[in-house]
Parts: structure tokens; sequence; C-alpha cells
């Protein structure tokens, strides 16, 4: 069945099954691999992109709520990788293996549209849904404090 | 066990790495030839290139190619190797371009664990660059009609100082293609390092931030499928039915195979189970689901880790073979102490869970992409699995979403290529977190006796350890029911304590799932039990735990395992440039004490706890700030870390490394078990086996590296096994309570 929605400002239409989980329809149809899986139980954030701007865990919403709405994936924040929250990520050396971060990037993003000027506390609250097994957090709340910052 | 062999992890992987049980040999660096021209990489060739060794080719159109020949996980490599070959190269880094190499023996040495990537090739990868700077040299000197002598490499340039000359190194390879490879050169001195020791930013921050890194469980190619695998609950067990015409009924589901059976030893050979292949991840997933499989159990099918306990903890009480003995540990003291430390199996659950894409080819060679450790022993698994010779099997590196050991054994990447034979199809296989947590090489669950006899002024007499756990050589061997090797050197004979009476011993422990090794590996466990005991000691003795500790570790002395009867091959390294020195030791605990103000005023019922320990040729020293929350709940508030790793090549990714392991070491503290029940493992996912999360981590990890000269330690895993330790220690100092088993949820405390 066909499921119409924007995907990175892009009209794509798949051949899903309704039920089938967003992120395998973002990685193995519509081919963006950026989104990553790492429990498929929204345990980890690894596969966060944002829907109609709302952060969500991707393995764990059917296609079929894409449906006519907007989808945002790692590769959809920037043109060329210089959304502030990437490029604090770069400055800090955030990244470890790497492979948390598109979920952690896009949570971090949601985060400071909602709270420009998040606090640890709501840095903790907001990123508590990903986990990085590398363990980058110490930088990831200061590369999150940085973006606020310097957007003050 | 009357002969303890000594055999290091890597002696032990070349000896046992494959089905066959064949060698894989290591060559040494001497041979130049050509880069592979099937290693990926983003570098497109230009028309003329030359290649003074296998690590680095100069093109003329001016870049330099390096291959990084191990496996990037997180550590750092596929930035901080190119950058010691670059710095003897003088080459300049805006034009370095990296290129992940394939597997081949060719590069020597690429099983990327043991934390050995810089402290066992930090010559290799300077020769590399020496060479292909002489070479460079060589080739503007003929150009030129001058001396070799009279010319100078910076640059990424050749100057000859009296004519006024110049030529870059593009501008050289033409010249350089007819001059012979040198096979040696002069290493720069240290002071003239332009990237060594510089906290140069990861070459992967662009991939990393966007989207684009390429990792194991990304590859797509042409025309393939899907491949999930239901695999026996316990290890070794055997289909004895299930449902194919169900799994089939699923849209998208293409093909059913049941896997090889297991074989036993396990080797890294595939664990039979039934295969569903679909045209999508979630297809396959889903047909899996109906499959409905019937198990016969097998041998491992009682494996029950509570009754396991019992006799683990049982045999830790008896004795068992000496490895280490110095004087009498028996003699008659005038306090006796003794306690039993234990700590569960453990699942390294990289966040990326293994995944491999195999293709075979009409003529039966196979490609293979996966996000492994070991792409050596990944080739010659493939190889044994397939019945073909290696040189018919590629192996491409992807980037790897962490390791932690996992990814060293290429069982996920054997049944990849097996069904992608099988089903005439290029085949991604990947695993489920709950197949990466529940099918897994599992850390060995531990039981640790010690005892400690004082004298009547309270001085440590004599001290016995008593070590059982299941060995990582059951993997390999029937026969294994002791640890044995490596196992034994890491952190349990190299024991440090100024102590005149000691005795080790390790005791028999069966293995009833595939035993693997995790970061640390039985550093770990050891670490837990011998900081914990000689912090028990000093609340025995009324003795702040920070001056105990260093008047345990006594004045400073290289120790020599042998001297007292220990077989100590030193994770592989020269003991005589690599000492067990109680100095270095004594100085992380001294630094990383101060740096967390040991001694202050806390505030009632905050502790500080403090662990040191040497693994991989590098010391690290650890002080945790702990408080229980009017949840009852262990907050860890900050931590320090201390690493003397000798010379540092990048030392912004090894604070990263030391903040990771902290969190990494935090999460097994407080979180990490793994248990069984009828064989089959109780936890799968990250509910059952939780990681701290950010709301977790202390507020700031305060890391210190050690200015040093002294040949490069690990830097990868030493960080982890102080921590448990530490917290451990500052628990019972903010509470008086003492923990002497992981995790600490277990005691309500997570
Ligand atoms: S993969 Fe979706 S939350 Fe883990
Ligand atoms: S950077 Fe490796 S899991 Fe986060």
């Amino acid at each position: 069945m066909a499921i119409d929605f924007e995907l990175n400002g892009k009209a794509v239409s798949l051949d899903a099954d309704p039920a089938m989980p967003l992120l395998w329809a973002i990685r193995d149809l519509a081919g963006l691999t950026g989104t990553k899986y790492g429990c498929g139980k929204a345990l980890c954030g690894a596969c966060t992109v944002h829907i109609n701007g709302q952060p969500m865990r991707s393995c764990s919403v059917p296609v079929s709520a894409a449906a006519d709405g907007k989808v945002t994936t790692i590769e959809g924040l920037s043109e060329n990788g210089d959304h502030p929250v990437q490029v604090a990520w770069r400055e800090l050396n955030v990244a470890q293996c790497g492979y948390c971060q598109s979920g952690q990037i896009m949570s971090a993003v949601a985060l400071l549209e909602r709270t420009p000027k998040p606090t640890d506390a709501d840095i903790d609250s907001a990123m508590s849904g990903n986990i990085c097994r590398c363990g980058t957090y110490t930088r990831i709340r200061k590369a999150i404090h940085r973006v606020a910052e310097d957007q003050s | 066990m009357s002969s303890v062999k000594k055999i290091s992890r890597r002696e032990f992987m070349k000896r046992t790495g494959q089905a066959g049980g064949g060698l894989v040999f290591a060559l040494t660096f001497a041979s130049a030839c050509q880069p592979d021209e099937q290693a990926i990489g983003p570098a497109k060739k230009a028309a003329a290139s030359v290649a003074p060794n296998v690590y680095v080719n100069i093109r003329n159109d001016g870049i330099v190619e390096i291959y990084c020949h191990r496996s990037e996980m997180g550590q750092g490599i596929r930035t901080s190797l190119p950058q010691v070959i670059a710095d003897e190269l003088e080459a300049d880094w805006d034009k370095v371009e990296v290129i992940q190499a394939i597997g081949h023996e060719k590069y020597g040495d690429q099983n990327t664990d043991g934390s050995t990537s810089i402290r066992q090739h930090f010559d290799l990868l300077r020769n590399a660059g020496a060479t292909a700077r002489d070479m460079m040299i060589a080739a503007a000197a003929s150009l030129w009609g001058v001396p070799a002598s009279e010319c100078s490499a910076r640059e990424h340039a050749v100057h000859h100082a009296a004519s006024g000359k110049s030529a870059g190194y593009g501008e050289l390879v033409d010249t350089a293609k007819d001059m012979p490879q040198p096979e040696t050169a002069a290493f720069k001195a240290r002071e003239d390092y332009r990237y060594i020791g510089k906290p140069m930013d990861t070459i992967d921050g662009m991939a990393f931030t966007t989207g684009g890194g390429m990792y194991g469980i990304d590859t797509v190619l042409p025309d393939m499928l899907y491949a999930s695998i239901e695999r026996c609950p316990a290890f070794g067990g055997t289909v004895k039915a299930y449902d194919e015409a169900a799994a089939r009924a699923v849209a998208g589901v293409i093909n059913v195979l049941r896997m090889p059976e297991p074989t036993s030893p396990a080797f890294f050979n595939i664990q039979g189970g039934v295969a569903v292949l679909a045209t999508n991840t979630w297809s396959a997933a889903e047909g899996r689901k109906a499959l409905a499989v019937e198990w016969d159990r097998g041998a491992n099918g009682a494996y029950d880790s509570e009754s396991y306990k019992k006799k683990l903890v049982d045999s830790a009480s008896a004795p068992g073979t000496t490895l280490l003995n110095r004087g009498d540990a028996d003699i008659a003291a005038a306090k006796t102490h003794e306690a039993i430390y234990y700590a569960p199996h453990l699942s390294q659950a990289p966040m990326e869970p293994p995944a491999a894409t195999a293709r075979v080819n009409a003529d039966g060679s196979c490609e293979v992409w996966a996000c492994t450790q070991d792409p050596q022993t990944a080739r010659d698994t493939v190889a044994a699995t397939l019945g073909i010779d290696k040189e018919q099997v590629t192996i491409n590196v992807t980037l790897l979403g962490g390791g932690f050991g996992r990814k060293s054994k290429p069982d996920f990447i054997a049944e990849a290529a097996w069904l992608a034979r099988e089903s005439g199809k290029p085949v991604k296989v990947t695993w489920s977190r709950e197949d990466d947590i529940r099918h897994g090489y599992l850390h060995a669950v531990s039981a640790q006796y010690f005892r400690a006899g004082l004298d009547a002024d309270g001085n440590t007499q004599t001290w016995l350890h008593r070590t059982c756990y299941p060995t990582i050589f059951s993997t390999f061997s029937n026969d294994a029911k002791q640890a044995t090797g490596f196992e034994l050197t890491l952190g349990l004979v190299d024991n440090p304590w100024n102590v005149p009476n000691m005795r080790v011993e390790t005791c028999e422990a069966e293995a009833h799932v595939r035993i693997g090794w995790l970061r640390s590996v039985c550093n770990v466990f050891h670490a837990f039990g011998n900081c914990g005991f000689v912090d028990e000691l000093a609340h025995v003795k009324g003795e702040d735990p920070k001056d105990h500790l260093l008047k345990m570790i006594g004045p400073a002395r290289k120790i020599d395992p042998a001297a007292d009867g220990a077989e100590y091959p030193n994770y592989g390294q020269d003991l005589a440039q690599h000492p067990v020195d109680t100095g270095r030791l004594a100085d992380v605990a001294e630094k990383v004490a101060a740096m967390a103000g040991w001694g202050r005023d806390l505030p009632k019922g905050r502790g500080l706890g403090i662990a040191v320990h040497r693994s991989f040729l590098s010391y690290v020293g650890v002080v945790a700030e702990v408080s229980v929350n009017d949840n009852g709940k262990l907050v860890v508030h900050e931590v320090w870390t201390c690493i003397d790793a000798g010379t540092v090549v990048n030392p912004d990714r090894v604070h990263a490394q030391m903040e990771g392991a902290t969190i990494f070491g935090m999460s097994l503290t407080l979180h990490g078990e793994i248990t069984a029940k009828d064989g089959g493992i109780v936890q799968g996912n990250f509910d059952t086996y939780p990681m701290v999360r950010i709301n977790e981590a202390p507020t700031a990890i305060h890391s210190h590296i050690m200015e040093s000269d002294a040949p490069p330690g690990g830097v990868g895993e030493p960080g982890v096994p102080p921590v448990a330790p530490a917290i451990v220690n500052a628990y019972f100092a903010a509470t008086g309570k003492r923990v002497r088993e992981l995790p600490l949820r277990k005691a309500g405390l997570a």
C-alpha cells in the first residue's frame, strides 16, 4: 500500500505495509541509513526522527502514522551539516563511535527548539531516552549548552 | 592443572581463530607493495601514485592516502593512526585522505582488541611515515642531482636549502616511482612532532553528525535480501521443528533456510537456528516470529545462574591451582580478614548490534562488508564456512557502532556468507538487540575469594586471592575447565601489593554459554575484588583508604611475577620496556586523589572512593564521589580519572576514552547483569539490561593524562577496571555498607 509523506522536504510514496515501523521504511525502502536501529522498542533513541516537528522513536511508530505528515531525519537537518547542533557536536568532538549520534542530535535539536536555554536538568530529562554505549554524555551536555550560549 | 601455558589473547586468536583451527599468519612490516585496489574509501585514485609501503599511497595530485588497517569503533583510530604516519611523513593534514583497509595479512596484525593499535604499532606506523618521507627526499635529490643528505622534508614538500629548490610531494611521484622503497628510516625527534600528541579533531566528525557514516548495518547491495535468524535459547541446542509455511506466508518473505548446526566447541562458527530472508528487515523479523521453532535445548539446557552461583562460590572457597607463590601465605596472623566478591555475566551490547552483508559471486568468491574488529579472522572464518580459499574472500571493514570485544567474533559474518551462498542472493544479516544480548559471547561470571592476614601492628603480612570463572578457552576447547593463559595475567598475577607472603590461585568452573571477551576482560572483576578488598583492609585497620592504598602499593619498584613463579607475558610486550612499575601506579593514585580534593570535608551522606589498576600497560586511578538519594538510589556525583599511558598520540581521544570508560564502568557497576534460566538468557533489551543514561551520568568526569615519554600503553580498556571498585568504596565511605556483588541494582541501589 502506498504511503505518502514528506521526507526531508521531498514528497515520497512508499509501498509499505502500514504496520511497518517508520524506521525500516526510512532505512530499507527510502534508503536513508542515517537513522539507526538500537533496540526496536523505544528504549534507546538511536532511531529518533522528527515527525511534524516532534521527536519520535521511529522504531516504534508505524509508517502509517507519518502519512501526509512531515518527517525529518538527520540527513534532512541541514544542507551541509551546518545546523548549530551539528557544528557544536563537531567542535567538541562529542562522537566516539558515532552510532547513537543521529538520534542524540535529533533529540537535542528538538530540545533546543522547545527550550532555547536548557538547564542540566532539562537536558537530562529530554535526552535520557537516548543511550550512548560509548558514554559521551558529559560532552553532549556541554555541546547543548554551547549551542544555547552561541544563540543567545 | 600442572602447567599453565603462556598464551596471549592474540597468540590464542592466531591458533584458534577460525573454524578449522588453522593459523592466521601475521606478516611483520617489511614488504612494500601497492595498496589493495579494492580497499574502500572516499579517495578517487589519480592517474599516478606511488606507494612506499602498504599504509601510504602518494598521488600526483598531492593527496596522501593513508590506509587505516585497524577498525574504528569509537576509539578514534582513524584519526590517531594517520596522525602518526602523517607526522613522520611531514604530510599536510589537509591533504591526507584516510582509506579503510580491507582484511589482509599484508597489513600485519589487524585484530583491533587488547588496546593494541597504538601500543603495538606506534613504531610500525612511524616507520611507514618515515620511509615514505625518505623516499620523497631521495626522489627530489635524484631529480635535482644533489645528495639526499642536503635535502629535507617539511610541510608536504622536499626542500634543498643550498639551491632554494622545493618540490611538493605530488610533483615527486613520477620520479619516486623508480626509487627503491626504503625499509627503515630515522624517526623524528619528539620535539619536532607536528601531530603526535596534539588533540586533532576526529576525521569522521562530519560523517558522525550528518548520518553519513557507513556502519555494518548500513550496507545495501542490489537485489539484497535481509535476514533475521531465530537461534536456540540455550547455546548448542538444535531445531526440532518449525513452521516454514507460516513464515513464507508473511508478506515480503522470500526464503526460509535452516542454518548449519552449532559445533562443539563453538569457535566463531554459525550457531544453528532458522533464517528468514525477506525484502526488508521488518518482513524478515515478522516472518521469523511466525516460525514457532521447537528446540532441543541440548547440553546447556539446564544452565541456571542461581544454582551456578553457589557452585562458583564453593569452588572459589576451596584451594585451587597455584599460579603465584611468594613466601608463605598460610602463616598465622594476629588478625585475619576474608571476603568473597562476585560479578555476573555481561554482554558487550555495542550500540550497533552485529550486522554483516555478503555476496557470493558466480566464481564462488565471496565479498563481505562488516563491522568487524578482526577482519583477518573474519576472512579465515568465511573461507572455512564456505570451504573456499581465503584468497577468494574479501572483507571490507565498515565503521563499527561500538565493539567492546563483541565484534572480534565473526560468527555473524559467517552467517551472512553462508546465507548468501545458499540463497544465491546478497544477504544482510542484522542481529536484533535481543539476539545480541541472548546469543553473544558473554563476559565471564566470576567469584573471587580474598584472605589477608595482619600482624599485631596492622601490617598486611599475607594475601591469598583465588579467582574462579568460566574460561574464554572453553569457547575453543571442550576440555577447558579452568581459567588459563592470558586470562591469568589480567590484573591477577601482576598483583602490585607490597605484601611479603602472597599466593594467587585459580579454580575450576564449567562454561554453559559461549564465553568471550568484553572491554578490559578479566581486569574488570579482578580490579573490583582487589581494590574493593584493599579498601576493606583500610577500614579494618582504621586507616585512610588513600594512605592505605599507597602503603599497599609500597615503594617504587618493578614487579616481575616470574620471580614468584608466575608466567607473565605482559600483554605481549617486553617487560623491560613496559615494566609493572609500582611508582607509576602510586603516582596516578596521588594525582587523582589530589584532583578530587581527597580529605576535604564532604556533606553528610557523601563519600569518596579510590581505586587504581594497571592494565594493557597503562596505569589508571579513579576517584568517585557518591551519595544515596531519597529514593535509596546511588548517585555518582563526580568522577576523577588519571591515566599514565606513556606517550599519547591524541590527548582528546584519550580523554574521550576515559570519559567513556567511566560510563561503561558505571553501567556494569550499577546495572549490568546477564543471567540464564533453563539454558536461555533471561535479559533481552535495554529494559532488562539497562545502561547508564545521561540522567545518571556524573555532572563532570575530570580526566588527567600524565606527561610521559615512556613508550605508549593501551588506552581503550585501562579506564574501565578501577571504576567499579572506586564506586563501591565510595558507597562504603558514604554509608558504612560494603557491597561485594555487582551490579548494585541487586542491592536496590540502582
Ligand atoms: S531503535 Fe528506536 S528507540 Fe531504540
Ligand atoms: S558514540 Fe558510540 S554509542 Fe554513542
